[in-house]
């Protein structure tokens, strides 16, 4: 695919991981790989503080009436559930462990445009991240990650400030990154790598950084007045202070809507890579999800107002969102079919990148089709604020985001370590994943249809038992989170080298050494061939 | 209520029709899943790697194929929006003669009062078959007014009304929840709907607490505040006034609004906010916004709409008639306000 020279691979070469090793070589490293692996232990501590809260409010919810805390208590939990998953976990995850590793490479270059803005973005998103969690060390709040007002804004007790101030430096984390993405892939991609030879991924990442630079800005915005509402009283979302609190919901769904983008497109971005080398295919109509992952970064910033049917907004304007919400579904159900279409008459190899590819496209797809529900006007009066809506994103967020990044960080673990992880503990993990996932979010689908609010604390008895069944759910998807914490990190001492490309795979970043030197790449790649060009693949392993 | 269930009680004539839509949304859900699913696995057993150098020929992306999956997704989307819309629709618009009942909430309770003066807490009691209209508003945080068994559920806003409606068809006890996040007892702010016969519903009527009906009550509030001063005189009088058309300054632009609930509140809270023409730097109203409880407002709301109500409600040329407000009659008068 690409001239590159081979280069004999020594056990005792230097990398990246061993150039140096001082604390000060980390903390003040300007190697994009290196703040990768930063952001890739950071979102990891969010991640758990994030599950710990979900795992506490399942086994609460187990009991109708509460048993173990206060309702105080609960609200705290489902809070930093959602500020650390969403603000802290989802919406960095890919796009900074992953894209940040991989972007440079995917391009043939030496680091990203910016290294010291890219370190800047670690530093503030770890500041950020810090004061959210002393927020919650402190005693927490209990508005919810939405922070609706007027209750944020004058009636909720907590640490409401300093969580909001961690969440707005935490946007000028995001809105570095996409900057950098952006002239990145601009300005540095090697010679011959035209636009259209681009991998799907760089597509995907492309499409994300618009949504962090036109987007965060605005919630970034709506969350300061928040602050100056509440600090300084002055009069915004109140209406006891001459000011409007569904003013709020725009400015937070403006952005919080695309943020849900933000989250879903770089795991498509990672699913075609993983589906493309696990069928030994071209992607499907390659054009086509490239331009499905701009079209829905244009219409994902029109359909807010799906949020706030139910607030008294005109009916009119309510229409129009609702077919833009539509719309918008179209080039996700593109990507899916494209995909299906991929593997026919493929190559498959079931490894578990793939494993968790096709648990991707699966979830994905209940995921989407379910957001048609709340897309349409007349159902979303009986589902909104439902646990129908809990069901929803999750599948979209878990069984899709989160799915696309378990499955990244096993696609390219031999790349960034150089080491293999156990296949069979690999696919393990991705089963019970998804075994545990369904188990706990189908029957959330069904207590929304029956009625039950989100955010409830107690509930009817009636929803016990498929409350319960969904706690036994969540409790066999803890073992598939936990178990690759074991085995990737059993795999750094004891795993096999990986060599460069052990799936065979095509891209520049199969063709440097596994893992990488610090400049990427001995000889600067050219690039000849389109990418998934598995055809044209050598017929003897290298 | 109680037991337990896979799908919600039909209690209303919407449920049905929410109901048939949601099975349409459901064979759509099902179907594409279970092809997606189908496939998938079907294609990772019937194209398995059987050695490590297979390379299997590129497959041609078929336009055909592509507009195919493109158009089929987008006509069913499309009768969804559609179905939806109409559904919506006839949510947004109560019929004009629904029993108005209105509901205030607050952290963390409901209060309800019926046309007829008795006032409940976390509990609404209504007749079968009759179209009830709740006009709601909250006193504090934003709150969510939700029936599950009858399909209905609308936010309740602080500073603004809004409205659902519903018609019960089924005698029971069904949930009411707080569906919008409001705070620490947030899981606690729940009651429920009574749905009785009409016979059971007067009997029931009868054997509350009877006081002021709302448009008493609002009756006096209008004299006690002395609104009756200026009302009768040299402000805008508000006979016929409810659901006319307005042609009011607000910002310095003058258009023309309906008098529905959210425009008398606003006249009574924030006067300042739309001026009716024909009143630009005139001596304005005080602003009651400090002085009168939601429960308050909402009756001299009530009283408003009352106003001229003997004539036909339907009648559609009251309906397209404006409202011309008596403009200040005599210098004399406007002297008079200074003072």
């Amino acid at each position: 695919m690409t001239t590159v020279p081979y280069i004999p691979s020594y056990e005792t070469r230097e990398t990246y991981l061993n150039s140096r090793y001082s604390v000060a070589s980390w903390l003040l490293t300007k190697d994009h790989k290196r703040i990768a692996i930063l952001y890739m232990l950071s979102i990891s501590f969010f991640f758990l503080l994030g599950g710990a809260a979900a795992t506490i409010m399942r086994i609460e919810l187990m009991n109708p009436h509460g048993y173990l805390m206060s309702d105080d208590v609960y609200n705290k939990m489902f809070t930093t559930h959602g500020v650390m998953m969403v603000f802290f976990f989802l919406i960095p995850s890919i796009p900074a462990t992953l894209g940040n590793f991989l972007i440079p490479l995917m391009i043939g270059a030496k680091d990203l445009a910016f290294p010291k803005v890219n370190l800047l973005s670690w530093y503030l998103y770890i500041i950020g991240g810090l004061m959210a969690f002393t927020a919650l060390v402190a005693g927490g709040i209990d508005t919810g990650w939405t922070f609706y007002t007027p209750y944020s804004t004058t009636y909720a007790n907590g640490w409401v400030t300093l969580t909001l101030t961690g969440i707005f430096l935490n946007g000028f984390s995001s809105i570095l990154t996409g900057l950098n993405f952006l002239v990145t892939i601009h300005k540095m991609r090697a010679p011959g790598l035209t636009w259209f030879r681009m991998p799907l991924f760089l597509w995907s990442m492309y499409a994300t950084s618009v949504i962090f630079i036109l987007g965060t800005p605005v919630v970034a915005i709506a969350l300061l007045l928040v602050i100056f509402e509440r600090v300084f009283g002055i009069g915004i979302f109140n209406p006891q202070l001459g000011g409007d609190p569904i003013l709020f919901q725009h400015m937070f769904w403006f952005y919080s809507h695309p943020a849900v983008y933000i989250m879903i497109l770089p795991s498509m971005g990672v699913v075609s890579e993983i589906i493309a080398c696990f069928s030994r295919k071209k992607i499907f109509g390659y054009e086509m999800v490239a331009f499905s992952s701009l079209a829905i970064a244009v219409i994902g910033f029109l359909v807010w107002g799906h949020h706030m049917f139910l607030t008294g907004q005109s009916v009119y304007s309510g229409m129009v969102f609702s077919v833009l919400s539509f719309l918008v579904g179209i080039p996700s159900a593109i990507k899916v079919f494209n995909w299906t279409a991929t593997m026919y008459k493929g190559s498959i190899d079931l490894k578990t990148p793939m494993l968790y590819a096709l648990g991707f496209i699966g979830l994905f797809t209940l995921g989407g089709l379910t957001g048609l529900f709340l897309s349409t006007m007349g159902m979303d009066i009986h589902l909104h604020d439902t646990y129908f809506i809990i069901a929803h994103f999750h599948y979209i967020m878990v069984g899709g985001a989160l799915m696309g990044y378990l499955g990244g960080i096993h696609f390219w673990w031999p790349k960034i370590t150089g080491k293999l992880y156990n296949e069979w503990w690999g696919r393990f993990a991705a089963f019970t994943l998804f075994l545990g996932f369904n188990v706990t979010f189908f029957p959330q689908f069904v207590l929304g249809y029956l009625g039950m609010p989100r955010r409830y604390h107690t509930y009817p008895e009636e929803f016990q038992l498929l409350n319960v069944l969904s706690t036994a759910g969540a409790s066999i998807m803890a073992v598939g989170y936990i178990l690759p914490l074991f085995y990737l990190t059993w795999s750094l001492k004891y795993g096999k080298s990986a060599g460069r490309n052990p799936y065979r795979a095509t891209g520049l970043e199969w063709q440097t050494e596994s893992p990488p030197i610090t400049e990427n790449f001995e000889v600067a790649p050219i690039v000849t061939h389109e990418a998934y060009d598995y055809a044209e693949m050598e017929p003897a392993h290298v | 209520m109680g037991k337990f269930q896979l799908f919600p009680d039909q209690a209303s004539a919407m449920a049905p029709q929410v109901d048939l839509l949601f099975f349409y949304l459901c064979a759509v859900t099902f179907f594409f899943t279970l092809l997606i699913g189908v496939l998938v696995v079907a294609f990772a057993i019937i194209y398995r790697r059987k050695h490590e150098d297979e390379r299997p020929a590129e497959t041609h992306t078929s336009k055909l194929l592509e507009i195919t999956w493109i158009v089929i997704p987008f006509i069913l989307t499309m009768v969804m929006f559609a179905w939806g819309a109409v559904i919506f629709v006839n949510y947004s618009t109560p019929p004009k003669n629904a029993m108005e009942i209105n509901v205030i909430g607050k952290q963390w309770m409901w209060k309800v009062q019926h046309p007829d003066s008795q006032r409940e807490i976390n509990e609404l009691h209504v007749p079968i078959n009759e179209d009830i209209r709740l006009t709601m508003t909250s006193e504090d945080v934003i709150h969510d007014f939700s029936i599950p068994a009858f399909r209905v559920k609308m936010d309740v806003v602080p500073g603004r009304y809004t409205t659902e409606w519903f018609r019960p068809t089924k005698v029971g006890q069904y949930h009411i929840f707080c569906d919008q996040y409001c705070g620490t007892e947030h899981s606690r702010m729940v009651g429920k709907v009574t749905v009785m016969t009409q016979g059971d519903y007067q009997a029931w009527l009868s054997g509350q607490v009877r006081g002021l009906t709302p448009v008493a009550a609002g009756r006096e509030l209008f004299q006690q505040y002395n609104c009756v001063k200026c009302h009768s005189q040299y402000a805008p009088t508000m006979a016929n006034l409810y659901m006319s058309k307005v042609d009011v300054w607000e910002d310095g632009k003058l258009k023309t609004v309906i008098a529905d609930e959210d425009y008398l509140r606003d006249s009574i809270v924030n006067p300042a906010h739309q001026i009716v023409d024909g009143y630009v730097g005139k001596q304005n109203m005080p602003a009651f916004k400090d002085q009168l409880s939601e429960e308050q407002i909402m009756q001299l709301v009530a009283y408003i709409k009352s106003l001229g109500q003997n004539e036909d409600k339907e009648d559609p040329v009251r309906m397209r008639n404006s409202y011309v407000p008596k403009p200040p009659a005599t210098p004399e008068m406007n002297g008079l306000l200074t003072k």
